[in-house]
């Protein structure tokens, strides 16, 4: 069944690509925080234990709510940049999938010992 | 682990939005009400992922990783300790845990922003060809980690702990 599209919809039509740019970006931000912050951990014992917020769950108490902040911080400030401009997606796309998939690795073991040269 | 599964069963609702999306789907438009149950089903999923997350970390991992008292000798209410008292089964922590507790927070940063380029452009996302490829790769950066936090929490919960002991072993080694 097929209708025209909705009142909302309509109003969605102009909008500039920048709120998706912005929160795109925040993510792979947020992600890379989170291989950055855990690869932290596991080198340093300082870091580790400074990271221990609450300590039933230990450092990765520290680990999450840092990626969090990380993450919300780097959004709102790129939301109030980009939230009524046009914005060069691809590039965006690139550089938010580099973050996540360097983030990603660096939370995998292996690959964390390997770069500490274990 | 009762949130997981409610995320990881939303996922194939999500998959189908996207390529509704991607299909520029009739369905994504047809109606406001459609709309607000797209929106709906996105808002529940992120909310679910924030669940998993927050109840895995503060509520069941202070009970995986719980210190004995003194002079305990049966680790089986301790796993990390028990997974960690023998050189056969530590890795299972070093790998599997280590990697289970911090994949696992990548599916509410990924989704949270999946879900929010749906409520913000709705159909409008037909449009963005580039937009709609960002929301492919995290939401399926999203769901290979929750399968991975998944596969090491099924792993460790319904082996190790209980069954824990020089046959659990390391892949190669038995």
């Amino acid at each position: 069944m097929h209708r025209p599209p909705g009142p909302e919809a309509d109003a969605r039509a102009g909008l500039p690509n920048g709120g998706a740019a912005a929160a795109i970006l925040a993510a792979g931000i947020g992600s890379f925080a989170l291989g950055v912050l855990s690869f932290i951990g596991d080198v340093s014992l300082d870091m580790r234990r400074a990271f221990i917020i609450w300590n039933p769950s230990g450092p990765l108490s520290g680990v999450s709510t840092g990626t969090i902040a990380i993450w919300l911080v780097a959004w709102l400030v790129l939301a109030l940049a980009w939230n009524k401009r046009e914005v060069r997606l691809p590039r965006v796309n690139l550089i938010a999938f580099a973050l996540l998939a360097i983030g990603m690795l660096l939370t995998f073991p292996p690959f964390a010992d390997m770069l500490q040269g274990q | 682990m009762g949130f997981g599964v409610l995320f990881m069963l939303a996922f194939s609702g999500a998959i189908g939005l996207i390529y509704a999306s991607a299909a520029g789907s009739d369905l994504m438009a047809a109606s406001p009400r459609h709309d607000q149950m797209f929106r709906f089903y996105m808002i529940s999923m992120a909310v679910t992922s924030w669940l998993a997350v927050l109840s895995g970390t503060y509520i069941i991992y202070p009970w995986y990783r719980a210190v004995p008292p003194a002079g305990t000798t049966d680790l089986a209410l301790y796993p990390q300790r028990l997974l960690l008292s023998n050189p056969m089964t530590a890795g299972w922590h070093d790998v599997g845990m280590e990697f289970k507790e911090h994949v696992s927070w990548f599916t509410p940063i990924a989704i949270t922003m999946v879900a929010f380029l749906f409520l913000r452009y709705g159909p409008q996302i037909a449009r963005h060809r580039h937009m709609r490829a960002a929301l492919l790769a995290f939401t399926g950066a999203a769901f290979l980690a929750t399968v991975s936090s998944g596969f090491f929490g099924a792993l460790l919960n319904t082996h190790a702990p209980i069954t824990g002991g020089p046959e659990i072993v390391l892949m190669g080694h038995k």
